[in-house]
């Protein structure tokens, strides 16, 4: 019999940096599956595809795939992706991020980036903690949650990242969850088919640190509560308010048209550029 | 390879340094510039903006300087002749990309147009103060080069230079300018583009399958691809193999830092750029880089008016230092001038490479202001005792 491997395996450098960093039943893996059947279903040249991530557990993702992959500085990511884009227009750029990473350290570049509406696709997995240093408190730990840096409790408020987006300027903003795997491979392939800035948050779990300081079980009890908590958009617009209390949106919740960086700069090229024939150059 | 004639503003042109750097990028085939603005070296980003359509090129302004260094080394990836420009206060926020670019090899330049410090200090008038920060600022070890024009005229060639050197050997190159240097207004004269040689990017011609990103032959610098062309690869700021890939061992990383110290180290006799003069039969040498080297030069010819034998050397290329030169010099001087904006810092460069065999005095200045001329020479006096 013939085995037919799964796509995913044939986009893996499976055999040169296997196996990964990621803990078992670590959520990055099925976000990380939905993103290569999301490329994969578009039928992008891998060639064309960079990928650039920043530091931390999810940043870890571009060195197994099969991509051009650019590995960077903590929070630099979108930066250092701008340049790149910047650089060669033709290539599908896709930042990888965390909560840490994007919002934190990288909080800055994450606001201006949303608002250049540069054609860039961010992959933000919110698994509201530091893994890679052992789980510490972020800016998406909910209140009063543990982390290891907030033992009596976080006392800081949470950001809501898809209404930091849509606020700070992204033309498309979508949240899924890595519970539902296909609606997270759908919207993954609305965000890279928009022309302009995409966001995508994908709610995770850190079962071995966020989880176990707060008691929240093994990583299934955790995408069984992801389960539980997320209320598609088109569904909510039909709940009263009581029925979406403590409960967050999934689905494409923004998506606008505007001018985007790279064909707005082609456009001052086109009307300034000096001809060949003037001599503008040897004044 | 000869400059693009589209990008070389030919001719004689009245020009301040900043304008002057901005030229020499565009000549030397810079094609991308991210930058922030910062007094004083905002005349950079603002005639690239202006010039990069016309010619071809992308400025952006970044949303701060670790932003606009990060940028540059994705533009660098991404196939682009890159550069940012800053001073002090961004110069401090680029380390951790200075860094980054090091590591990668990522060919760039970064021009520092340096003012009064520490902190905020004296955002319009003149420092010297970056210059151990230049070559340690960023954590970690590694080798990179900086150079120091004094003049718009040599601010035009230096950055050509640090194009071409960054090229070479695949590292940052600083272009460690001054205010003075910077804001001074001189004849700046542009050659015709065939009289501009440029270093070409150093692409591989093995096949993606063949092709190791960090291996390297005898010269230790790896060849390079960019992002999009088909050969996939990795990079990482991580300690990685031949490969990009990253490997969490004391043996990678002594391969790895190793070769990076290394592809600069090994030729450091090439990479030595100073201007001297009368340092042959020289009892007195000053040594001095940037604004400060022209300060010296009236004290240099009072002393020498008096019949002191006083030599002249600037450092164009600043790092990596040149120590063999100084010590040839150091065996039959009676001592060694240094004249700097700071309390201390290539000096102390001088005083070790000379190994005890002469003494050096150094001239400093706080910054925000020249050196006066007699204080120069009252060192040079003090020195050919």
């Amino acid at each position: 019999m013939e085995i037919i491997p799964a796509v995913t395996y044939t986009y893996l450098r499976s055999k040169k940096k296997f196996p990964n960093v990621w803990c078992a039943g670590c959520g990055i893996g099925i976000a990380l599956g939905a993103i290569i059947r999301a490329i994969d279903n578009l039928k992008l040249d891998r060639n064309d595809v960079a990928m650039v991530s920043g530091i931390g557990c999810s940043s870890r993702m571009p060195v197994y795939v099969d991509f051009n992959t650019l590995h960077t500085t903590h929070g630099r990511a979108l930066a250092f992706a701008t340049g790149v884009k910047l650089a060669n227009p033709k290539l599908k750029v896709i930042v990888i991020t965390g909560d840490g990473d994007g919002l934190a350290i990288g909080g800055n570049h994450f606001i201006h980036t949303c608002r250049r509406n540069i054609d860039i696709t961010t992959i933000l997995i919110n698994n509201s903690t530091y893994g890679m240093t052992g789980g510490q408190y972020s800016p998406t730990t909910p209140f009063m949650k543990i982390g290891t840096t907030a033992p009596y409790g976080n006392r800081e408020r949470d950001f809501d990242i898809c209404n930091l987006a849509k606020s700070a300027g992204a033309t498309f903003v979508a949240r899924g969850t890595v519970y539902h795997v296909t609606l997270l491979e759908k919207i993954v392939q609305q965000a890279i088919l928009k022309k302009g800035f995409s966001l995508v948050e994908v709610i995770s779990h850190c079962h071995t640190f966020y989880g176990r300081l707060n008691k929240e079980g093994t990583a299934v009890k955790m995408m069984e509560w992801q389960k539980e908590h997320a209320i598609p958009i088109q569904a909510a617009a039909k709940l009263p308010p009581e029925k979406l209390k403590d409960k967050f949106l999934i689905g494409t919740l923004w998506d606008v048209d505007f001018p985007e960086y790279c064909e707005e700069y082609d456009k001052v090229i086109a009307q300034f550029q000096v001809p060949p024939e003037d001599s503008e150059g040897k004044k | 390879m000869k400059a693009d004639p589209k990008r070389v503003l030919t001719g004689a042109h009245y020009l301040d340094g900043d304008h002057a750097a901005a030229e020499g990028a565009l000549a030397a085939g810079c094609t991308f510039v991210a930058g922030y603005p910062i007094t004083p070296s905002t005349e950079v980003v603002e005639r690239m903006a202006e010039r990069f359509p016309r010619v071809g090129g992308v400025f952006i302004q970044m949303e701060d300087e670790l932003g606009s260094m990060a940028a540059v080394v994705g533009a660098a990836w991404g196939g682009s002749k890159a550069m940012t420009v800053t001073s002090g206060p961004g110069f401090s926020l680029m380390m951790e990309n200075i860094g980054l670019a090091c590591m990668m090899e990522a060919p760039c330049v970064v021009v520092n147009v340096q003012r009064g410090g520490p902190s905020t200090g004296l955002p319009t008038l003149p420092g010297q103060a970056d210059m151990m920060q230049a070559k340690w600022g960023s954590h970690g070890d590694y080798e990179l080069i900086a150079l120091s024009p004094n003049s718009p005229q040599e601010c035009f060639w230096a950055t050509i230079k640090a194009f071409n050197l960054s090229e070479r050997f695949r590292v940052p190159v600083l272009v460690m300018m001054d205010e003075c240097v910077g804001h001074m207004t001189e004849k700046v004269v542009i050659p015709e583009a065939d009289q501009i040689e440029l270093y070409p990017r150093r692409y591989t011609k093995l096949s993606p399958e063949e092709y190791l990103p960090f291996k390297t032959g005898k010269d230790l610098v790896p060849e390079m691809i960019k992002a999009g062309d088909g050969y996939k690869i990795h990079v990482t700021g991580l300690t990685h193999d031949e490969r990009g890939y990253p490997v969490m061992t004391w043996e990678a990383q002594e391969k790895l830092v190793r070769r990076l110290i290394e592809k600069i180290r090994l030729f450091k006799d090439e990479l030595v750029d100073v201007e001297e003069e009368q340092t042959d039969n020289a009892d007195v040498v000053v040594v001095s880089y940037g604004i400060s080297s022209r300060v010296s030069i009236p004290a240099i010819q009072k002393a020498r008016k008096e019949g002191i034998k006083v030599g002249y050397l600037r450092l164009i290329i600043a790092w990596p230092f040149p120590e063999k030169k100084i010590y040839e010099l150091a065996q039959k001087i009676k001592g060694f001038v240094v004249v700097e904006m700071n309390y201390g810092q290539m000096v102390l460069e001088v005083e070790r490479a000379t190994k005890g065999k002469t003494k050096t005095i150094l001239v400093p200045h706080g910054g925000g202001w020249v050196h006066e001329p007699e204080d120069i020479y009252k060192a040079i006096k003090e020195a050919a005792k």
